[in-house]
């Protein structure tokens, strides 16, 4: 105890406390503060330089006019203005990364929900199936997989020369601003692993006892996937909902290489209309704001989710 | 039928079923890999078989040649040294803080673990420009620092997922420590620290895996091609206008994803029970 007086005796400031005082109803004692903010130090330096003076940084910038020369311009509303009135491209962006992040998100959660209830029937060899189907989704954000997904579907890839060898004529996936967008979406789908194990884990979370009940009271397989899986795991789901909605709007390398943002801006996806701003032109301000106009969509998003949940997520059990 | 000729008749369709489906949704890997040793003018040919008429481990001696004059050899070397800095500085100083949080009562504990909660949904991307201005400012553009320090003083998942971990630890563990004489620092080097390898192990996986793919922070730093990772170098080596040994190229992109296999096969464990435990994204 002795490194406790020595400790404590550095902080001249703090009241002088009789010894008894220790033992009323856990008072923050000196040298937890010290020691806390010790091990703490660290983390709070990390996040002040590279997270909330960013923020706050960014939050200035975006009232500004910036191209790295010189120093920001004060410019008020002015990119806000300019985006919301007169930037078709912004709106263009808008709604390539909502029909996105609205069939990519919910496409990947619902894949790996209904591998995961396969899996869970399946006993034999359920650990082998598991690692594999894992596996894409572990690749999955590279670039290598991104650069061979531009060439499965590129006009001579392996799509169309598998279409081709069955008599069907191959289609331009890439080149047609139909269908580019939606090599990305299967892109997204196909890395449901780390999804599908989180409602495994899940699903062998539920009691047994539940169905044995719902055996008991005569329950079909569908009324005990609608009355106790789906209800059991909808604390899992809110939280992969939530991840994966962030994820996906913030996608950019897949668009990046696979499209490039094109044909005619049908796969611009937000953060790549927000990169050309700022490291292309240079537009410093303004896609500063296009970050902010992103996060308080992404703000509004994960509060109207959490507050939802109130009404489908089920914490009992 | 009997009952059991009728269960071994539903394992089996089982079995083709889920068997077909991972085949169906391995393909695209095994594509990549058989392209890697087909012959550069035939990978576009047939492009869908999975059998090289003739293995041509060639391209990837071709491939490891890298582009101008600069060999994959100094690719894989900067990406190890990137990942090693950044992951082994993540990882030190998300355990201090994870043991802060779990054992330490301090004032501003919740505020402050409230903030990390924050900044763990805080995507990069929202904060990347005026990175990339601060660490103009102290003309940092093209070394390595801004792609390792913004993560090398603790990354809030893996500060999650210790203090998970630490919560498992019985607190009459430390006292006893106490007793015998150890303060709060060696308390969490000999007690906590060896208790805590598994959720080490799981971050350092992690970090290693996010590190290894990241692209967007090497794209906007990083200007000399001398100082590329696997990832931007393979970017510039697969531009579709410059490419025309493919087979060296699929040979170069199924490399880039070998690190991560041989991680995964021999960790499987650790990631399963770091994404079942804590939600962490693979």
């Amino acid at each position: 105890m002795q490194q406790t007086h020595t400790e404590e005796t550095q902080f001249p400031n703090t009241p002088k406390r009789n010894p008894s005082s220790k033992k009323q109803k856990k008072p923050v004692k000196d040298v937890d503060n010290k020691m806390g903010y010790l091990f703490l130090s660290p983390f709070i330096f990390g996040t002040i330089a590279f997270m909330l003076f960013p923020m706050m940084y960014s939050l200035y910038l975006s009232f500004t006019d910036f191209n790295l020369v010189g120093s920001p311009q004060w410019a008020g509303l002015a990119n806000y203005k300019e985006m919301f009135t007169n930037d078709p491209v912004f709106w263009e962006s808008m709604r390539v990364t909502f029909f996105y992040a609205g069939t990519a998100v919910p496409f990947r959660l619902i894949f790996a929900l209904l591998i995961a209830l396969v899996l869970n029937r399946v006993v034999e060899m359920v650990g082998i199936y598991r690692t594999l189907l894992y596996l894409p989704s572990i690749v999955g954000g590279s670039i290598g997989v991104s650069i061979m997904w531009r060439q499965l579907f590129g006009n001579d890839g392996a799509i169309n020369s598998m279409l081709e060898s069955i008599g069907l004529s191959g289609h331009s996936w890439l080149g047609d601003p139909n269908t580019a967008i939606w090599t990305l979406v299967i892109l997204y789908g196909w890395q449901f692993g780390s999804s599908m194990i989180i409602f495994l884990a899940g699903l062998r979370n539920i009691p047994g006892i539940y169905y044995e009940a719902a055996e008991v009271d005569g329950g079909t397989p569908l009324q005990k996937f609608f009355r106790i899986t789906l209800p059991m795991l909808t604390p899992v789901i809110l939280f992969n909902v939530i991840m994966q909605v962030i994820h996906g709007f913030m996608a950019f390398t897949p668009a990046f290489i696979i499209t490039e943002g094109g044909p005619v801006n049908s796969t611009l996806l937000y953060v790549l209309y927000m990169y050309r701003q700022a490291f292309q032109f240079f537009d410093m301000g303004y896609a500063s704001a296009l970050a902010w106009v992103m996060l308080l969509i992404i703000g509004i998003f994960t509060a109207i989710i959490f507050k939802s949940s109130d009404y489908w997520v089920h914490y009992d059990g | 039928m009997t009952y059991k000729t009728k269960n071994r008749l539903k394992k089996i369709t089982q079995h083709t079923l889920l068997g077909l489906f991972t085949l169906v949704m391995l393909y695209p890997l095994i594509w990549m890999l058989a392209s890697s040793l087909k012959e550069s003018s035939n990978v576009f040919v047939n492009a869908h078989s999975l059998i090289p008429e003739s293995w041509e481990f060639s391209n990837y001696v071709e491939g490891w040649k890298g582009f101008a004059g600069i060999s994959f050899t100094t690719f894989y070397k900067n990406t190890f040294i990137i990942v090693g800095i950044s992951t082994i500085g993540s990882i030190v100083f998300s355990a201090v803080a994870a043991y802060g949080f779990a054992r330490i009562n301090f004032t501003g504990r919740k505020v402050w673990f409230a903030l990390m909660l924050m900044t763990m949904m805080l995507p990069f991307e929202m904060v990347m420009i005026p990175q990339y201005i601060m660490f103009n400012w102290f003309n940092l553009i093209d070394t390595y620092l801004p792609l390792i320090l913004p993560t090398f003083f603790g990354y809030p998942f893996f500060i999650f997922l210790m203090i998970q971990f630490i919560r498992t630890i019985p607190p009459e563990l430390d006292q006893a420590a106490r007793i015998d004489g150890c303060n709060t620092i060696s308390i969490f080097i000999r007690i906590i620290v060896p208790l805590i390898v598994p959720a080490m192990m799981t971050s350092t996986i992690f970090s290693f895996y996010w590190r290894w793919d990241d692209f967007m922070a090497p794209l906007i730093y990083l200007q000399t091609p001398e100082k590329y990772p696997v990832s931007l170098a393979l970017k510039l080596f697969s531009d579709p206008q410059a490419v025309t040994n493919w087979g060296a190229l699929f040979a170069m992109t199924t490399l880039s994803l070998l690190p991560i296999f041989i991680i995964f096969f021999f960790f499987q464990r650790y990631i399963v029970d770091g994404i079942s435990t804590s939600g962490l994204k693979g």
